[in-house]
């Protein structure tokens, strides 16, 4: 693994997150093979191919829940810390600053819309059990900040109406959006959102761009996306890189990528392709 | 699912869902007869079992089955136009019970009947108060946290209570092997703690990574060891023998000299002191950012995880804040009582204390609280009428009712009431036990 | 002091403990199969089946043995009748703690907790029926060594355990690979929801597993109150280490079980022959934490589906 990471030429400071010849197998499925890719701090980049590609299982080794076999995933920080993922825990990317959301949106179903982003809100903070059961004043401090930083996601993502709503009870789309606050919450610099458009109508569908594009813009937070909707890639990534069955097809601006006959192919090619699910599995 | 033979054997009579629920009101019925029946213990092993389903003792039973089976099928539908009125009932007392006023002026009138009542009754039932249902309230409310806000079963939990009760006979000086210093049991109670919480770290930490039902047997078989510890370890523990002559609580600051002593009320009020205190601490942490983060452990451990809470730290608080109360439990039980045995720490015990928060609804605090304390009171109640040694046989049966009928419990908490009513329609767990059984295994 | 007995007599005597083991751990595998569920009253399976036979035999058996021939029909009898019971104490099981539960599609926790409301249901009415003591079984043959292993006399009470319970385990194993209602069970474990898709009845393969589970741990609970004597708490320990058992070959894994099980019997049986016997469930205990911790899919691995 490590010798994979040293094969690489010294990556320019502006790379936050640097995928290099990541394979993961289960059993004798290979999901993954030799993938790589580069994410640039402030660039949108989606991550495209069809169904059974390793979009979410590329999510996955970069957020600790699976341990690919061989490659290594570089993340550097803000701060110019620079850290593998893969030895981590999913809890503790999270804190470095990775955060996403799933495309089977896994809220917490019985809590208010309010408290799952203040859930998020709070990882960071310190106070332990002691100080709350005892209701000190930094404890209520601390409350009073992550309670405004909720609010404040909430108004973000546009759900601040339903905050005291059950997150089961709202609509598809603001679950949607409630998983991005959710995700926004833990102050990230990167964030994953996979496939944040399915299942959404197209009126939807554009809050979504429209989100997408002031997550990166108005809080400078660096995204990569999995989608399908071409539409919508096309208009908010910058760069695309194409998967087919775990391999890295294709990379480049949207136009470029679009034109490339092998994406193309991988899309349109042999009907055999696209019969699976997305090669996630348990 | 729906083979031409399913369909063929669903439309013969014997097979209509109607007449097939006699069948288990009967079993119900022989059941019944049995568990009221008379015990077998001497003579013939047989003779329980003969005794108890002798023809005319049986026949009532069955009858009453019937009678029960034709009054809820025949009459069940008189049953759903009141469930209306039941609902509108419920629902409007559980909207007044949100309002804060309506519930501290509550807590403060129970307060006020537990701090009144006692002192006008007999010491039979005063001894009841201070050694079992003060000390069952604690213990469940203790693992109340465990099971209740964190969603793991803890099997093995009255292990810290017998900690906590060790500690306490060695600390004052009563154990083969002596402390350096013998304390007064009040002291003891902070060592207890301690205690007990750093044995929950040391159980937790390597086994709270586990799925739930392993870390329910691996609690189970820790329970069993401490058990057997303090059953064989003669040199150390006096083995079966058990523990005699613990001192008291006494206080003795500048002219302040108080000793416990005997009687049973002023231990019930230490008791019910220390209740009313861990009651408040919990329920604040319950809406404290722990509180939170155990809510999501619970319903989904991998969004939990993604969204950055220390999925095994906060399993680990909650399971040492369990495992202290029940030390705290423990120090209190040996104090009041005086003596302990081995034999007071059984799986049995552990099993108990659970029976006692599902009764009261795990989650909420003052549901687990009043549940323990009726379900320790009433087989002291019916003392005369039941042996209060069959009782475990009662809360057997009362643990399935309460899973198949009402598994949110008497006094639900909301949250806990919600997630299982979304468990059931397939959106969320309920515990952090992964998936529903049964069904979608693998997926 | 390790082996102050032969070894041959101790590996002799951890087979024979490990067949009963492997008896019961299959029912802790099958139910897991199915249900990704530990069956906490599965010990109290063990001892129902356990009563059935004393019942029975004690019903038919009048005076001592007269021939061997009637011995064998009585041990047969007393094996059937434990495996009867315990088939009826699973099935009442299912129904009762986890039919309506999985109606409702309650959440694990519920099941578990229900199991666990039975197992303490069934153990304590034992307890009140039967009383607290132990009771022996009659004695329906002469115990005496049938053969010497190297030295190491082995009774027969081990070659009739060991031979009822491979019988009974090459029979599972057959049903589970070879018959159609092995199919069910073995596509019920790999993937419940397409297995009712395809037209298998869930519920019937779920039931049927259970009483499986019950036949085989019934016999072993008659088999193992044969050997030693019959209480209404006989089921817990048995049943921990079977569970044990069933976890070190894999939960889920049918053979794994088996495996597990006569594992477990030698490495005890070996074991506490170092250490005091105060010290024998602790061990067994320590062994099944050990196992969860560092290697919780078992020796031959999860899943009842791979297994055959």
């Amino acid at each position: 693994m490590t010798v994979a990471a040293e094969k690489q030429p010294a990556v320019d400071r502006d790379v936050c997150i640097e995928v290099s010849n990541v394979t993961l197998r289960f059993g004798g499925v290979t999901s993954l093979a030799d993938a790589g890719l580069s994410l640039r701090r402030g660039e949108v980049l989606a991550v495209i191919g069809p169904n059974g590609a390793g979009k979410t299982s590329l999510f996955n080794c970069l957020t600790g829940v699976y341990r690919p076999q061989e490659g290594n995933v570089l993340y550097r920080s803000r701060g110019g810390r620079e850290v593998s993922l893969l030895d981590r825990k999913p809890h503790q990317i999270c804190r470095l600053g990775v955060a996403r959301t799933f495309q089977n949106i896994r809220l917490f179903a019985a809590l208010t819309a309010f408290e799952n982003v203040k859930i998020g809100a709070e990882i960071r903070q310190r106070t332990g059990p002691i100080g709350a059961m005892l209701g000190m004043p930094w404890v209520r401090r601390a409350e009073r900040v992550s309670d405004e930083h909720a609010h404040d996601l909430l108004a973000f993502v546009g759900v601040q109406h339903r905050s005291n709503i059950i997150a089961s009870a709202l609509a598809y789309g603001e679950q949607r959006r409630l998983e991005i606050a959710r995700a926004l919450a833990t102050d990230p610099e990167v964030l994953l959102l996979d496939e944040p458009a399915a299942g959404t109508n197209p009126a939807e569908k554009r809050d979504l761009e429209s989100l997408i594009n002031r997550i990166n813009k108005e809080l400078g937070v660096t995204v990569l996306l999995i989608e399908h909707d071409m539409r919508l890639v096309m208009s908010v990534a910058m760069n695309v890189v194409v998967l087919n069955f775990g391999r890295v097809i294709a990379s480049g601006t949207p136009a470029e990528v679009q034109g490339d006959p092998a994406v193309v192919e991988a899309y349109l090619g042999t009907p055999a392709d696209g019969g699976d699910g997305d090669a996630a599995p348990r | 699912m729906t083979t031409l033979s399913a369909v063929a054997r669903r439309a013969r009579w014997w097979n209509h869902a109607r007449v097939r629920r006699i069948g288990a009101y009967v079993f119900a019925g022989i059941v019944v007869a049995l568990v009221t029946g008379p015990g077998g213990s001497e003579g013939h092993y047989s003779n329980g079992l003969r005794h108890g389903l002798l023809a005319p003792r049986v026949i009532p039973f069955i009858v009453g089955g019937l009678v029960v089976w034709a009054a809820v099928e025949l009459g069940g539908r008189q049953l759903y136009r009141v469930r209306p009125l039941v609902t509108t009932v419920v629902s409007g007392s559980q909207r007044r019970w949100q309002s804060p006023v309506v519930r501290l002026v509550s807590y403060g009138l129970l307060l006020v009947v537990a701090i009144v009542y006692p002192m006008h009754i007999s010491e039979f039932w005063r001894v009841v108060a201070a050694n079992e249902i003060a000390i069952y309230v604690l213990l469940a409310i203790g693992l109340n946290v465990v099971i209740g806000f964190a969603g793991l079963l803890d099997l093995g939990y009255i292990a810290f209570f017998a900690i906590g009760a060790y500690a306490t006979a060695y600390f004052t000086g009563r154990l083969p092997i002596h402390a350096p210093f013998t304390l007064n049991p009040f002291l003891v109670i902070p060592l207890a703690i301690g205690l007990a919480l750093i044995s929950g770290v040391i159980l937790g930490f390597p086994t709270l990574r586990l799925r739930g039902d392993y870390l329910a047997i691996v609690t189970l078989g820790f329970g069993e060891i401490v058990y057997e510890f303090a059953k064989n370890q003669q040199g150390i523990t006096t083995g079966s023998a058990g523990v005699f002559n613990i001192p008291h609580f006494s206080i003795h600051l500048l002219d302040i000299n108080y000793d416990w002593g005997l009687p049973s009320l002023p231990y019930y009020y230490v008791s019910l002191g220390f209740i009313v205190v861990v009651m408040f601490l919990f329920s604040r942490l319950e809406n404290s950012r722990v509180g939170r983060a155990w809510t999501a452990i619970r319903e989904d451990e991998v969004a939990a995880a993604a969204t950055g809470v220390a999925t095994l730290k906060y399993k680990l608080m909650a399971f040492a804040i369990g495992a202290s109360t029940s030390g705290l439990a423990g120090v209190l039980f040996a104090s009041k009582v005086g003596s302990i045995t081995p034999d007071a720490f059984t799986l049995q015990y552990s099993i108990l204390v659970l029976v006692l928060v599902i009764f009261g609804g795990m989650g909420s605090i003052a549901g687990v609280a009043l549940g323990a304390a009726v379900l320790t009171w009433l087989p002291e109640l019916l003392r005369t009428h039941v042996n209060p040694q069959n009782r475990f046989i009662y809360f057997g049966m009362l643990i399935i009712i309460m899973m198949i009928f009402r598994p949110q419990g008497l006094l639900p908490s909301r949250r806990r009431a919600r997630e299982i009513r979304f468990a059931e329609a397939g959106l969320e767990g309920a515990d952090a036990l992964g998936p529903t059984p049964g069904s979608g295994l693998t997926s | 002091m390790c082996f102050t007995q032969s070894f041959w007599a101790l590996l002799v005597s951890g087979i024979e403990n490990g067949s009963i083991y492997a008896l019961v751990a299959l029912g802790y595998t099958l139910v897991y199969g199915v249900l990704h569920l530990i069956n906490f009253a599965h010990s109290e399976v063990f001892m129902s089946g356990a009563f059935g036979g004393l019942f029975v035999v004690d019903a038919v058996v009048g005076g001592p043995p007269s021939s061997g021939l009637s011995s064998a029909g009585l041990i047969a009898l007393g094996t059937i009748a434990g495996a009867f019971f315990g088939a009826v104490a699973a099935f009442v099981l299912e129904r009762v703690a986890y039919r309506p539960l999985r109606r409702r599609n309650a959440p694990p926790l519920a099941f578990l907790i229900s199991a666990i409301g039975a197992s303490f249901f069934l153990y304590n009415l034992a307890g009140k029926e039967f009383g607290t003591n132990p009771i022996s079984v009659p004695q329906i043959y002469d115990e005496h060594p049938w053969f010497h292993l190297f030295g190491a006399p082995v009774l027969n009470t081990y070659v009739i355990i060991v031979v009822v319970a491979l019988t009974m385990l090459v029979a599972l194993d057959r049903v589970i690979t070879r018959t159609r209602l092995g199919r069910g069970i073995r596509a019920v474990a790999q993937d419940a929801e397409t297995a009712s898709l395809l037209g298998v009845d869930i519920d019937r393969v779920i039931v049927t597993t259970f009483v499986l589970g019950g036949l085989l741990g019934g016999a072993g609970g008659f088999l193992y109150g044969m050997a030693i004597n019959v209480s209404f708490n006989m089921g817990f320990i048995p049943g921990l280490k079977a569970f044990t058992a069933a976890v070190l070959g894999g939960i889920g894994n049918v053979r794994g079980a088996v495996v597990g099980g006569f594992l477990l019997g030698i490495v005890e049986s070996l074991g506490v022959s170092c250490v005091s016997s105060s010290w024998q469930n602790t061990i067994a205990f320590s062994v099944l934490v050990v196992v969860l911790m560092f290697r919780p899919t078992g020796i031959l691995g999860e899943r009842l589906g791979r297994a055959a």
